[in-house]
């Protein structure tokens, strides 16, 4: 069969590179230096764009999830892991940018602050659906345990963000006192522009992860012809 | 009424079941009892250190032994083909789900029941109040709501037991922050309304978990 090329997820990809590099050059040349934490603050506006997709990638699962359970259509499953995978990494990406940042900023590679705890809980939340579904041999039968598990695990995370807000506010915690900033308009342009080429990168993720698991489903279709 | 009644006869079965074999709760007992020492010989639990201490090492040794009488409960259906029957007796699958739930619930609480006093005797912190085992019934409640819906996910996959931990443990941070805060409060002789926001935060953990759990349970357990 002949080999047809992507345009749509080429379009993708290429506004995606356009995005990346513009809020790169955005957030190196264009935003202000910070005044108190200076030329590491630069890294905010690649964690909270990655936060967001970590979040939102969740968000996508578990919306997949509920439609997958109503139609048992692969499409919705398909949608769900790769979702699930792409968002995994911009997680991973949250919580190591989160580490980074906050050793000039608060002294310690790890401070239990909410959003860089929560954004851990979602981390191990994201691999232990990926393990759950590499643990299950029936393809119909993993779909829907992830499925209920993606429903199941999004559900908690407003819960345990508010469990460890009340927490840390009945703890004070010392070192958030100086992690406090005020955004300049320029800072907040910046941020957008970030947030639409994360965004952006992954949709064109997802779609790239959508198209191999289709391409694993044909394969091992032709397979057993 | 034909909900409640199919709801008590499951659990009445494996009351008979436990009763009969007694794996669940000894299971669940022996291992808080070792993790009990366990804590107390780790950290050195004495004086000041085992008032801090005590709610967070209750509450691990709540959740751990918990994951074990969950997966237990489940796989038991699954090896002796008890799921099965179940799926072919004419019962609503919230109604299985309920029952297995208010078994396990059970189960927990008789072990915490006995865990109360010795934490009791060997930290010196006085949990044996109403305040208190209410906290640690609510807490439980969430806790096995998501976790029985969770076994009956883990029993069918390749890991089995070790999966359930794996699964649970994320989803049961509010419940665990929850838990904790509040026990640790009442301990010190704080009174409930002070403990409200956890409070309220177990009692909407629960009534979230009992929901989702009741619309997906018959989704884990369709063949």
């Amino acid at each position: 069969m002949q080999h047809k090329t992507d345009l749509p997820g080429l379009i993708l990809a290429l506004t995606s590179l356009v995005a990346i590099l513009t809020a790169l050059g955005l957030v190196f040349l264009y935003a202000p230096r910070e005044a108190t934490m200076g030329e590491v603050q630069r890294i905010f506006y690649f964690h909270v764009a990655s936060a967001w997709v970590g979040f939102f990638g969740f968000f996508v699962t578990f919306v997949a999830g509920i439609a997958y359970l109503a139609t048992s259509a692969r499409r919705w499953d398909i949608l769900a892991l790769s979702s699930v995978e792409v968002g995994l990494t911009f997680i991973t990406m949250t919580v190591l940018t989160g580490m980074l940042w906050a050793r000039p900023v608060w002294g310690a590679y790890w401070t239990w602050e909410p959003r860089l705890t929560i954004s851990a809980i979602q981390l191990l939340l994201y691999i232990a659906y990926v393990m759950l579904r590499r643990s299950v041999d029936t393809p119909a039968r993993a779909a829907r345990f992830a499925s209920v598990y993606g429903i199941v695990a999004f559900v908690t995370v407003p819960l345990s963000w508010f469990a460890i807000r009340w927490w840390r506010t009945i703890h004070p915690d010392l070192f958030s006192a100086g992690g406090g900033m005020a955004l300049t308009s320029r800072m907040v342009q910046t941020l957008l522009a970030s947030l639409a080429a994360f965004t952006l990168l992954y949709a064109t993720l997802l779609r790239q992860r959508i198209r191999l698991e289709q391409l694993a489903d044909r394969l091992a279709w032709g397979r057993e012809l | 009424m034909t909900f409640l009644r199919h709801v008590f006869a499951i659990v009445a079965k494996d009351l008979a079941a436990e009763l009969h074999t007694k794996e669940l709760v000894s299971a669940m007992l022996v291992f808080a009892v070792l993790a009990t020492l366990i804590f107390s010989f780790a950290l050195d639990l004495r004086g000041a250190l085992a008032q801090a201490a005590a709610p967070g090492a209750l509450w691990v040794t709540i959740a751990f032994a918990g994951t074990l009488g969950l997966s237990r409960s489940l796989a038991r259906e699954e090896l002796t083909g008890g799921m099965e029957g179940l799926l072919l007796a004419p019962l609503d699958r919230s109604a299985i789900f309920c029952g297995k739930l208010l078994g396990n619930l059970l189960f927990m609480i008789l072990v915490e029941l006995l865990l109360l006093p010795l934490f009791t005797v060997l930290f010196e912190v006085w949990l044996l109040r109403g305040s208190i085992l209410l906290i640690t019934a609510l807490g439980t409640a969430g806790y096995a709501a998501s976790g029985t819906l969770l076994a009956a996910i883990a029993v069918n996959t390749r890991a089995r037991e070790v999966m359930l931990p794996i699964l649970l443990l994320p989803l049961a941070v509010p419940v665990l922050i929850a838990a904790v805060q509040a026990t640790g409060a009442l301990m010190e002789g704080a009174a409930l309304a002070e403990v409200g926001v956890w409070l309220r935060l177990l009692v909407v953990y629960d009534l979230v978990m009992l929901a989702v759990a009741l619309l997906t349970f018959g989704y884990v357990v369709e063949e």
